[in-house]
């Protein structure tokens, strides 16, 4: 069969668009899944109450607040350190094999599974330095974790900074640190936030890393210290789905929906940073 | 004192570009500390070659080959699967798609990468393993296709992406010497873009397979924890993550079947630090 090249790019194309298509139809079914299920079991009695009869009944609320105690315990470390990273990364840093281990270093910390997360975070925070189960163990593990992607982030808005705006200030015989400290950091901040928020909403779904370092099946109260074990959205998905029999649908769609949901309003929270930041751009 | 000032920020600053690398370091460290201490009562072969995954029977047996063929098995699916869809979703959205559907497109991909893997798991148990059970009349709908299924939908946010990236960042002007010599977009897009493309492509695919074989929550889920060695893909599988994730909780700290897991763990570690390490190299050679 001999088709015209013509031909052969119709057929191309339309297989191409029916790929995109087959990619993005599971993503709308989920959501819609989730939303149409999920959502009457929602209710302010949900969002805000202990669970009662080993959970399957009652709200979720322990549950959320042990998920933001981790991600700002988590973020509270990290961005910090990858920023300060990223500065030496791209202000300080000159191309040599030690720059370079350092770049092969961040790429394979992005690629540690997640689970090894866990038996590190379990090895390192929780028995070596005696955290014990906690907050804290569980905080720092997902520090780690979500470390590489602050970097990253951090390091493109650093650079998206014109050479010019550095050379300026440096010339006018101002400091390198001051140069950073006033220039650049400022103009790369909202590049540096957006990306960190991405990298927050990852680590709230993360189950795996937090398995051995803080999660707790049941525990019905808040957390008093950073020592304390809470219990978190998804390990509480986790549990509801796979360990606990006879769990109403509505109370793990319900579940779901709100862990996804926060996820997407931190998400959203970025990209309306990253909007107004490029309407203010003015370079 | 200005100059001692700097100075003093600027080995701060240094010091922190080490702790990327301090923290790679001790991850494989306490991996490593407690992982090899299974080799003292158990050979090495016995645990890379034994067929047999059974730390709780007597004696226990903690032989990997089940669980690292788990993997293998999943992991492939999940690649002939996500691959192909991959490179064509990505060519699509970089060449072809008009802009409103371009950026529909790349918004819906990134919502794909923000659905956390236990609400992957978890709709994937409810909703995909029963049409799998049904579709060719098994047991059980928890199989290693099941879990491939979920894992190529997990891996094409991250492969798109990359080969995005890698598509739209070629020359402008190969295209144009294409099209001007009467080529069709077609020809040009699989005669010029995707070969100038390739290093970051086999990249994106490299990373998309190192988050499979890492993945763990919705694997755990999905493919029915059967440690036996799989015969088809339509059998229950486990693989290693789900392996650590699944037994750490019922482990003795100090016992053989805890160091056992620690032991998976540097064997998933020096997988991916290879995988990753590969895939940085092919990236790193296009920008040369």
């Amino acid at each position: 069969m001999n088709l015209s090249p013509q031909t052969k790019q119709k057929i191309a194309f339309t297989l191409l668009g029916l790929a995109a298509v087959i990619v993005i139809v599971p993503v709308a079914l989920i959501l819609a899944i989730l939303i149409k299920r999920g959502l009457p079991a929602i209710s302010w009695q949900f969002l805000t109450e202990m669970p009662r009869m080993g959970m399957r009944a009652g709200g979720i609320f322990p549950a959320i607040m042990g998920t933001l105690c981790l991600v700002f315990g988590a973020i509270g470390v990290a961005l910090p350190l990858g920023v300060l990273t990223a500065i030496y990364l791209v202000e300080y840093a000159r191309k040599s094999w030690w720059t370079r281990m350092i770049e092969i270093a961040i790429v394979n910390l992005a690629g540690v599974p997640s689970v090894v997360y866990g038996l590190f975070g379990l090895g390192l925070f929780v028995i070596f330095f005696q955290f014990g189960s906690s907050i804290l163990a569980g905080s720092l593990t997902l520090a780690i974790m979500e470390l590489p992607v602050i970097i990253t982030s951090s390091k493109e808005a650093l650079m998206s900074v014109p050479r010019s705006f550095r050379e300026a200030s440096l010339a006018l015989g101002v400091s390198r640190w001051q140069t950073i400290r006033h220039v650049v950091l400022p103009n790369a901040l909202p590049g540096i936030l957006t990306g960190s928020i991405l990298g927050i909403s990852r680590t709230a779904g993360e189950t795996a890393p937090i398995l051995f370092t803080v999660a707790a099946f049941y525990l019905p109260r808040l957390p008093k210290s950073v020592f304390d074990q809470c219990m978190a959205l998804p390990y509480h998905l986790y549990v509801l789905s796979t360990q606990v029999p006879n769990v109403k649908q509505a109370l793990q769609y319900g579940t779901a929906l709100v862990l996804v949901g926060m996820i997407f309003l931190l998400n959203l929270v970025a990209i309306i940073i990253r909007s107004r930041m490029r309407s203010k751009k003015q370079w | 004192m200005r100059k001692f000032r700097e100075a003093i920020i600027e080995k701060a600053i240094l010091l922190n570009g080490f702790a990327c690398i301090l923290f790679v370091i001790l991850i494989f460290v306490f991996l490593a500390k407690d992982g090899l201490t299974l080799f003292r009562t158990i050979t090495i072969q016995d645990f890379l070659f034994g067929r047999i995954w059974s730390p709780l029977a007597e004696p226990p047996q903690f032989g990997i080959l089940p669980l690292f063929l788990g993997s293998l098995v999943v992991t492939l699916g999940a690649a002939v699967i996500s691959v192909p869809l991959g490179i064509a979703c990505a060519i699509f959205i970089g060449e072809i798609a008009p802009r409103w559907m371009r950026e529909t497109l790349k918004a819906g991909v990134e919502l794909l990468a923000a659905i956390p893997s236990i609400v992957i798991g978890f709709i994937g148990m409810t909703m995909l393993g029963p049409v799998v059970k049904n579709l060719f009349h098994l047991p059980t709908g928890l199989t290693a296709l099941t879990g491939s299924i979920a894992l190529a939908f997990m891996a094409i946010p991250t492969m798109v992406s990359i080969m995005e990236d890698a598509i739209t960042s070629v020359p402008r002007t190969y295209k144009e010497g294409s099209l001007a010599l009467g080529a069709t977009h077609w020809q040009t897009i699989y005669r010029v873009i995707i070969p100038a493309a390739s290093s970051g492509i086999v990249a994106a695919i490299m990373l998309g397979i190192g988050r499979v074989i890492g993945e763990t929550m919705a694997v755990m889920m999905l493919t029915g924890n059967a440690s036996v060695i799989p015969k088809t893909i339509l059998a229950p599988v486990r693989t290693m993550t789900a392996t650590i994730a699944a037994e750490m909780g019922e482990t003795v700290r100090g016992s053989e079947h805890y160091f056992s897991l620690f032991a998976i763990g540097l064997v998933l570690f020096g997988i991916t630090f290879l995988i990753n390490f590969l895939a940085d190299m092919a990236r790193h050679r296009k920008r040369q």
